[in-house]
Order: C-alpha cells, then structure tokens, then sequence
C-alpha cells in the first residue's frame, strides 16, 4: 500500500436528519454487508441485539400533536476518540486514514471501550454468532466473522474502502468522490447519507460539513467526531 | 485495660495459640466441606460462562460492567484492612496492634487474590489474560500503557506481591519455633519456610529493618493501589464517573470495609478458637473507634461527591444522581446510607452501646453497605449514559450470583486452611525481650 495514498484521505460522512425517514433500510443494510449475528426478541429485550447503526427516535411535543425525529447513529469515527487511550491491548487505534478500527484478534473483551463512548455505538459478542439457516449461507466473504468474546463496530465499511482504494490504484487513477460508498449510504432511499473524504475541499461530505447546517453528536466532549448531522437551525 | 502481653506467659500464649493448629473438630471438617462446596459450585458456574461464552451473566449494552466489576472494586477493598493495621500501627509503634496485625494482614493476601480474579472472570476472553502484561511476544505488541486497565493490573500485582512479603516476614519467628517442635510433612512445610531462622541477633535485627521498610512501602502501595482502582471509573468521561473525588473517595472507603472485615474475622477466630485473652475488648474498643471515624469520613466523601453534583444539575449528571437518590437505586442508596453510616454512627458512636457485639453488627452492615456503594458507582452510570436512546438496565443472573457468592466462600475457606497452618496471633511478638525499642 502506497503510504501517502493511505495519508490522502480523512473518511468522514453526513447525515441529513430533515431527509431521514427512520426507514431503517441501512440498519438492514449494515447487517447483510457486516455479517452481524441476529438475535431473536428476547435478547434483543436483554440489550443484546447487535446493531453498528441505530436509528434513534426523538419526540417532540405531547400526543396527539406529536412529531417524531430520527437520528441514526453509527460510530462516529472521532478524532480523538475516548475508547482509545483505555483499551489495555491496543485492540482499538486509529489506522492512518483516521478511521477508528477495532482488532479482533487482539481484543480481550475488557469492555472498556464501550463504557467509555458516549455514543454506545460499540457492541460485544456475548456468544459465538450464530445465523438461522440459510442465513449462514450469505455471509460476506470479505468481512471476518467476529468469535464470542469480541468487542465490534462500524468499520466505515472499511472492506469497501479498501477495495476502492486498490481498485483505483491499479487503474492508476485517484479515487472519484462518491467511489466509496459504505452499505448503509447506498442502501438509504432518502438519499440522506453522504460518505466521502474530508481532505478534499470539494467533495459533497466536505460542503455539507462545512454547511450551516451541520452539528456533531456531542461535539461539546472534544471527541471530534467525523459524522456531520445536517438539520434546519430551531 | 491491660494489654495481654504482660498478663500472659509466654508458655502459655505458645500452648493457647497452637492449640488450635493440630487435630480438627467435626465443626471445623463441616464448615470446611460447605465452604469448599460453594467454592466448586462457583468454578463450575465459571466453567460454564468460559464454555458458553460471557452472554450467559446479566451484562448487557450499555451495562457492560455488573457483577464482577463491583466483586473487584469491593474485594481489592477489603485488602486494606491488613495495611491501615498492620502498616499503620506498625509505624506508628501502637503496642495494642499485636495480637491483630496477622489477622489483618492475611485478610489483604486472601482479599486480593480474590479479587484479582475478577477482572479476568469478567473479561470476555479470559484466557487470553496474560495479553495484559508486559513481555515480548509474536504479536509485537506491548500493552497499552495509556490504559487505567494497565496501571490496575501493575497495581495489584505490585500489590499482592508486597502483601504476600509482609505477611510473610513476621511469619518467620512463628514457623522456625514451630518446627522445632513439629514432625512430618508440617516440619518439612515449617522448616522450609523459616528461611534457616535461628534467632540471632542480626537476624532480629534485618527483620525489624525489613518489616518497617514494608510497612512504609505496603502503605504507599495500598493508597495507590485504590487510588488505581478508583481512576479505571474517573479517567472515563461517563457522567458522575469522572471525578477527581473518586481516588480518595475509594481509599476511605476500602480502609473502612477493610476495618469492618477485620472486625469480623477477629469476632469469629476469638469465639471459634477461644482467644478472648488475646483479642481482647480492648481491641474491639480500638478498632470500633477506627471504624467510626472511617464511617465519618464516608459521610464526608459521599456528601461531597452528591451535593456537588446535584447543585452544579448538569443534566447528565442528574440523570445518574436522580437514579439513585430517588429513582430506580433510591432503595439501594438509602439502604446504603443506612448501613455505611446510620448504624455505625449510632452502635459505635454512642459509648454505652459499643461492645464487641455491637461492633460486630456494625462491621456487617458496613460490609454490605461499602459492596452496594460499589453496585451504585458502577451501575447506575452505565444504565444512564450520555444518550437516552442508549439506556438499559441490568440484573445480575445465577451465574454472576454463584461466583459472587463462591468468593465469600473462597475467603473463608482460605482463612480456615491458613488458621490451621500457621497461628493466627503472632506469638513471637509476646516475647517480652525481644522489643528492643520498648
């Protein structure tokens, strides 16, 4: 891999709430493209359901004048991000694209990390993952599957990226904005997911991000997240 | 009240104090059959987690600590009793120590063992521990020595170790006198440990240097140790874990769990081995006021800690706050209250109530107290996080509740196994002539 390739880009996204249905097709999404396990109603019910994004509902107003917001939330990528520096195995560490990646192998399952992300976006593999019949048959062949005892996340879909990268490497041509596209951002029908590089002044994330309208998730800890929210100022 | 050191011979203290070491009554062989039954009860519900993997405790997202966390946080608590006493004391040349400091001080051995476990029965893959320390290895790594994780198992295993020595070195008089007079495999076990003791005077002297240079080390040690324990939760930026009170906040309240652990453990060895001459209510007297003072000093932290974050009401925060002060943990934190300072406050601080009884009750109730305080640090702020949508809550399942229970017994056994090895009261410290500082 070409260092100063890996060093271009800064992977970041933007999420337009004022678009956002709450359709859940990236969930589902998420699901098929990173081999997550299922879980059945009942461990869902235990806080067991393994889901790297999330569509949280907020309510506005008393029943019957009522309205409803949707947020979904996936890892946020943070610059400085706080389940880093307390993981005792370096299971977790910033790759050189900014990216927050999470080792599998090396996890030891302290759980550390997912106590200290304010955004609860990192999961554990309580058992081996197991998948309904012929769900197993499915699987993406280029994403591992996570053993019992493991912590995971939203990765970016950093397979894709990957891919994209060499792919345009062997054509010897840069990456096109808009060539990388994780599963929940083409899979999102409201076309309110926006996933691109953030070195690249003109790329549609970098606008969006820079627009007015843009906020992070609880951007007043300092995490410096890379997921831009977009909604109208009220 | 005199002290039993001048009312005693010293044959006699020899004769009182290895008596209980030889021969086992029925009760002792029973309680030691229960004890070690909970105890495999215990492993076997840990084999099962390992088998079945972490999911089959009550943890779950976001309470990814529970039971064991509060286990750890509680047990590495009670490990202070040995150094407040022993080291304390020690330093401090208090004479009325004496009969206690082994006590106390094989307490910390057990309690740490115990609760060093924890951390790896909580992790999720426990057999890959010995990732967490330092050595050079095929994945060319060292751990991270940023994380709180790192420094807590630096920490108790500096720890442990200091402990193991200080509870070690005043052993040896002990065992070299008893293997002179004992035969078998307990004069093989006795003379091996006695490290070639003959009492000479530079003998006395080295071991004097070394026990007052291991109590100033064990103290600094113990303080830091707690003070670790207590930054894996304030070094997070979870809300009403992040909070410079917590290192001494976490020292006050293991010196005082640890006091009442050790009050317990010398109520029961006086009445199971019949030493009322040795631990006297003089030392119940002593201690019981240490444990007041300690209860006094808890009050003190646990305001300080709540009404700050009630007054500063930032909406995190209060979350959390209201959770246990008035919402879901409300019963928890007022039973909490109830236990760390209403009864002591009332038993041991009124003269006329304070016995070794009540002093017991007291102990008790403080043990119970300081593991739902642990329970409250912990729980409620994973339940509460940053994000409603996030919110959970968590109940602890068989498997958490066997091994909880199965250490409670591991510490019994291993007190009944180690009482039955060694005297419980240091009976060289009886021998008037060899106090050269008095």
């Amino acid at each position: 891999m070409n260092n100063s390739n890996q060093a271009q880009h800064r992977w970041g996204m933007a999420i337009d709430l004022d678009r956002c249905t709450g359709c859940q097709a990236c969930v589902a999404a998420c699901h098929a493209e990173n081999n997550l396990p299922l879980s059945d109603p009942e461990s869902a019910a235990k806080g067991r359901a393994v889901h790297w994004i999330r569509v949280d509902r907020y309510y506005e107003g008393e029943f019957p004048d009522i309205r409803v917001k949707y947020m979904p939330v996936l890892c946020q990528q943070c610059d400085e991000a706080p389940c880093e520096p307390v993981c005792p195995v370096y299971a977790t560490y910033k790759n050189p694209e900014g990216l927050n990646v999470q080792v599998y192998n090396r996890c030891v399952g302290t759980r550390y990390c997912a106590n200290n992300c304010p955004y609860s976006v990192r999961f554990f593999n309580w058992f081996d993952p197991v998948w309904p019949s012929p769900l197993d048959l499915q699987h993406n062949p280029d994403v591992s599957i996570r053993m019992s005892g493991v912590m995971e996340k939203c990765t970016f879909c950093i397979q894709r990226i990957k891919r994209a990268e060499t792919d345009a490497k062997n054509e010897q041509r840069p990456l096109t904005d808009g060539e990388v596209q994780p599963a929940c951002v083409q899979s999102c029908p409201a076309e309110a997911m926006v996933f691109g590089d953030l070195n690249d002044p003109e790329s549609k994330v970098s606008r969006l991000a820079g627009a007015g309208r843009a906020t992070r998730l609880l951007e007043d800890l300092g995490t410096e997240p890379k997921v831009f929210y977009l909604q109208r100022a009220t | 009240m005199a002290t039993a050191s001048t009312v005693i011979r010293y044959e006699q203290v020899r004769r009182d104090l290895w008596r209980p070491l030889s021969g086992a009554s029925s009760r002792y062989l029973v309680t030691l059959l229960v004890l070690s039954a909970v105890v495999v009860w215990g492993l076997c519900a840990w084999g099962y987690q390992l088998h079945k993997g972490i999911g089959v405790a009550g943890i779950r997202r976001p309470v990814f600590w529970g039971f064991y966390l509060v286990n750890f946080v509680f047990w590495i608590g009670i490990s202070h009793a040995g150094t407040l006493i022993s080291a304390i004391l020690r330093l401090t040349d208090a004479d009325w120590r004496k009969p206690v400091t082994r006590a106390a001080e094989a307490i910390t051995v057990f309690a740490l063992m115990i609760g060093g476990l924890f951390p790896i029965i909580h992790l999720g893959r426990a057999w890959l521990f010995f990732w967490l320390f330092p050595y050079p290895n095929s994945r060319l790594l060292w751990p991270n020595y940023r994380s709180p994780l790192f420094w807590d198992v630096t920490a108790i295993s500096t720890y442990l170790m200091g402990s193991t020595i200080y509870l070690f070195l005043p052993l040896i008089p002990d065992v070299a006198q008893l293997a002179e007079h004992a035969t078998g495999w307990r004069r093989r076990l006795y003379s091996a440990l006695s490290l070639g003791w003959t009492g000479s005077d530079q003998q006395w002297h080295a071991l004097e240097r070394a026990m007052k240079l291991m109590a100033g080390i064990i103290l600094a040690v113990a303080v830091s140790v707690h003070t670790v324990v207590s930054w894996d939760f304030s070094m997070s930026v979870a809300p009403m874990w992040h909070s410079s009170i917590f290192g001494p906040y976490f020292v006050v309240g293991a010196i005082f769990s640890g006091i009442a652990a050790l009050l317990i453990v010398m109520a029961i060895i006086r009445r199971v081995m019949h030493l009322e001459q040795y631990l006297t209510p003089h030392h119940f007297n002593n201690l019981a006021k240490l444990l007041l003072l300690m209860s006094l000093l808890w009050l003190y932290f646990t305001i300080a800690e709540n009404l700050t974050a009630w007054y500063g009401n930032e909406p995190k925060e209060m979350n959390v706050f209201g959770s246990r002060v008035r919402g879901h943990f409300a019963p928890y934190f007022w039973l909490m209250v109830f236990c760390n300072f209403v009864v002591p406050f009332v038993l041991l601080g009124i003269r006329r109530l304070r016995s070794i009884r009540t002093a017991t009750i007291a102990s008790v109730t403080v043990i119970i107290g300081m593991w739902l305080e642990r329970f409250l640090i912990i729980i409620p702020t994973l339940s509460f996080g940053r994000l409603p949508a996030a919110w959970g809550r968590y109940a602890p399942t068989w498997v958490e509740i066997s091994i909880t229970a199965a250490t409670f017994a591991a510490m019994g056994l291993l007190y009944l196994l180690f009482s039955k090895l060694f005297p419980i009261v240091s009976i060289w410290e009886f021998e008037p002539h060899e106090e050269p500082e008095d």
